[in-house]
């Protein structure tokens, strides 16, 4: 996988990507222990939290009330933003952000520019359109580092690198940084990183940033991070871009009371960011003396449009669905195609295509729960991957081809089964001799035709009982009478 | 909780227990009969929609969801041995209905959803019931499937049922939170990682040294079943009101 971006356009059907991915026993494992790391630390933060399912419930009214006012909110936020000295930009699509960030750039008269780890630049192939530029874009998050340096593409949304371990992270940095004694203690690759970054740090005039939340109140833009090498990309370049997507909004500074108990605990599984950057505007001789802000649509209002699945836009980037996700926990991200992996990237990445592409993806989970039981802001997220199927569906019915579909014409036909009891009946009695005609062994169908041979690739199913429940029934109201 | 009243239950079995596990709707009728209840039968009940639903073909679970409404709305308690149906009539037959502008379905949906019971909440809940007389002499181990740790936050009340079975040796299963990957279509359309997950749902059974592994959802335990049968483990899966309805010298 690594190498080519991930593109939701071009990207296998999950169930083949899938496949693939499974195959590699060593990204399981790595997949398995660090999403199981993250939980466990998580459960053990929320637990301590009194208050955890009022805080959810806080976070859930915060974002719908925001999304319900969004006009509002965004024109408030470029309105104090540009009162402060921030220049806000809007961009359409991932096209209008490139083409937008990428004059900004050229016009602070850099080439190269330092990064604060954004899933957002890399929903729009930033670093891509920068390169194509001639302009050097610098990842300065460890996982991005890794990411960057091995020409690989982020799996996970708080933890881009999760899919690989120290051993392979060492060997990276050995050949990428020319250090053919690196250790692989994570203090060895911390020191690589850190000797590798600070120059960098103290040269590149330009700095990238994603961010957590715009605040509409007052214009400022928050970014919370681990590691200090946000707060680095924020202080030291004298110009800063900040490129976010319009979800990103909070109405008030005091909702961040909420969002900073709920967003740490449930991403890392921390009680609180070490560094959380909240800064408004430009402040002569302190900081960045140029900065822009580049508001991001991208098929975002055409999520706000659909009120079944608005709560998408909910999503506060934590990625505790992920860690949930029995699903994820099996493939890793890279299966879904694209940079938004797991129950989130399920519902979201076939919106932000506008149901054009990526249909797989709603289809991508067992319904089990796990994600909604952990998501702070509440998202029912088995309930839009259902509202996305049904798109899928119509979506497919549309097609002329429809008529050859055998998943359609099957549900269909049992619909109407189940409509009347005799026909029910009849058909409980055609199933059981039909399934005579398969292969049996000692009572157990050991294969089944088309697309219900997924069943039996590792699973048997024990014949149909000679007697179904509503003859026993009639027979035994009979024998009473 | 009216521990002594004695009612008329209704049951809907469910498409694929009418079909292929009958055995549980026996086992249904026997513990609610040897408790006192009346149970009776609506001739006309098919399926909940479910599997219509969730697999994005909504149009065609809408005239499910008025044929169950037609045929229980007299019903003082409907009981229903899975779980899932259960998740899948509270969850959305309210919106279903509000959405096929229908006030008066709407209204019986309304009413109904209150009398309508997983089999274990209707004997913990409704009835308030741990010890419902059963005797089943053999190691199990409880799955507990999502719907019924999620959408009905069934808790700890399978397990007090189990608990309170003469003879029974129970032993608590690894991982409980987690899915068998079985998820209705999702097991044949993302076949390897429904596998996957199976693999470590069966691992973790047969560490308990189970003969039986049992759950408040066939639909769950048919997935499970065909891994261990195939893996020709020994260990048997059996839905709980089989256990419940387990009787000293019956043989079980």
């Amino acid at each position: 996988m690594s190498g080519t971006a991930l593109d939701p356009k071009t990207a296998p059907a999950f169930p083949i990507a899938a496949r693939a991915a499974m195959k590699d026993s060593q990204l399981q494992r790595n997949v398995h222990h660090a999403t199981q790391v993250i939980q466990t630390k998580r459960a053990r933060v929320v637990a301590e939290m009194a208050d955890w399912q009022e805080l959810r419930e806080a976070g859930e009214h915060i974002r719908r009330h925001t999304m319900e006012h969004l006009d509002f909110y965004l024109q408030e936020f470029e309105v104090n933003c540009a009162r402060a000295g921030g220049i806000v930009h809007w961009a359409t699509d991932a096209e209008e952000a490139r083409q937008i960030v990428v004059g900004l750039v050229k016009a602070s008269g850099s080439d190269e520019v330092i990064k604060i780890k954004s899933m957002t630049t890399e929903e729009i192939a930033l670093n891509q359109a920068l390169e194509s530029e001639d302009i050097h874009p610098f990842e300065t998050d460890l996982a991005e580092l890794i990411i960057q340096l091995g020409r690989d593409q982020p799996s996970h949304i708080v933890v881009p690198a999760l899919h690989k371990n120290r051993k392979q992270i060492k060997e990276i940095f050995q050949r990428e940084m020319h250090l053919a004694d690196l250790g692989d203690r994570p203090e060895d690759l911390a020191d690589a990183a850190r000797s590798f970054l600070r120059e960098k740090f103290l040269h590149v005039r330009t700095g990238v940033s994603g961010a957590n939340f715009l605040i509409a109140e007052t214009g400022g833009v928050c970014v919370v991070e681990s590691e200090g090498n946000g707060r680095m990309c924020l202080t030291l370049p004298e110009t800063l871009i900040t490129i976010a997507g319009i979800d990103k909004i909070l109405p008030r500074f005091e909702d961040l009371e909420v969002m900073l108990q709920l967003l740490p605990r449930s991403a890392t599984g921390e009680r609180m960011n070490p560094y959380n950057s909240v800064w408004t505007g430009v402040h002569a001789g302190d900081g960045p003396q140029t900065f822009h802000v580049v508001l991001l649509d991208n098929g975002r209002t055409g999520i706000l449009a659909d009120w079944e699945s608005r709560q998408t836009l909910h999503c506060i980037r934590c990625a505790a669905c992920q860690n949930a996700c029995p699903v994820y926990r099996q493939t890793g991200g890279h299966a879904y195609g694209s940079v938004y992996a797991g129950p989130i990237g399920a519902i979201l990445t076939p919106q932000l295509q506008e149901m054009h592409y990526a249909q797989s993806l709603p289809y991508a989970s067992s319904l089990c729960g796990a994600c909604y039981e952990v998501c702070p802001v509440k998202i029912n997220i088995p309930e839009v991957l259902i509202h996305l199927r049904q798109k899928v569906v119509e979506q497919n019915a549309a097609q002329v081809s429809s008529s050859f579909d055998i998943e359609a014409l099957g549900m269909k036909a049992m619909a109407v089964t189940f409509r009347n009891e005799r026909r029910f009946r009849a058909a409980q009695r055609m199933g059981r001799a039909a399934a005579k005609l398969l292969p049996r062994k000692d009572g157990w169908i050991t294969w089944l035709p088309g697309m219900l041979g997924g069943w039996t690739q590792m699973r048997d199913l024990e014949e149909m009982p000679q007697e179904t429940f509503r003859d026993w029934w009639q027979k035994r109201e009979k024998d009473d009478r | 909780m009216d521990r002594g009243i004695l009612l008329r239950t209704s049951l809907f079995i469910t498409c694929y227990n009418d079909t292929l596990f009958p055995g549980t709707g026996k086992a249904v009728v026997r513990v609610l009969e040897r408790l006192g209840h009346t149970v009776e039968f609506p001739r006309g009940q098919t399926c909940c929609g479910q599997m219509h639903y969730n697999t994005g073909y909504q149009a065609e679970a809408a005239p499910l969801l008025e044929r169950f409404v037609t045929q229980f709305q007299d019903a003082e308690a409907v009981v229903i041995p899975s779980s899932s149906c259960v998740a899948m009539m509270r969850d959305h037959y309210p919106k279903m209905a509000a959405r096929m502008g229908k006030p008066d379905l709407v209204t019986g949906v309304e009413r109904l959803l209150p009398r309508v019971f997983e089999f274990s909440e209707f004997l913990t809940k409704r009835l308030g019931l741990e010890d419902v007389g059963a005797y089943y002499p053999r190691r199990v181990t409880y799955h507990a499937s999502c719907h019924g740790l999620r959408n009905l936050s069934l808790g700890d009340g399978p397990m007090r049922l189990l608990k309170a079975v003469r003879g029974i040796e129970l032993v608590e299963l690894a991982g409980l939170a987690e899915c068998c990957g079985f998820g209705g279509t999702f097991a044949v359309k993302n076949a390897d990682v429904s596998g996957a997950m199976l693999a470590e749902k069966t691992a973790a059974v047969l560490d308990t040294k189970a003969e039986v592994c049992t759950a408040c959802d066939n639909s769950c335990l048919m997935h499970i079943q065909g891994a261990l049968h195939r893996q020709k483990t020994g260990v048997k899966t059996l839905h709980l009101a089989e256990i419940l309805a387990g009787e000293e010298g019956a043989g079980s």
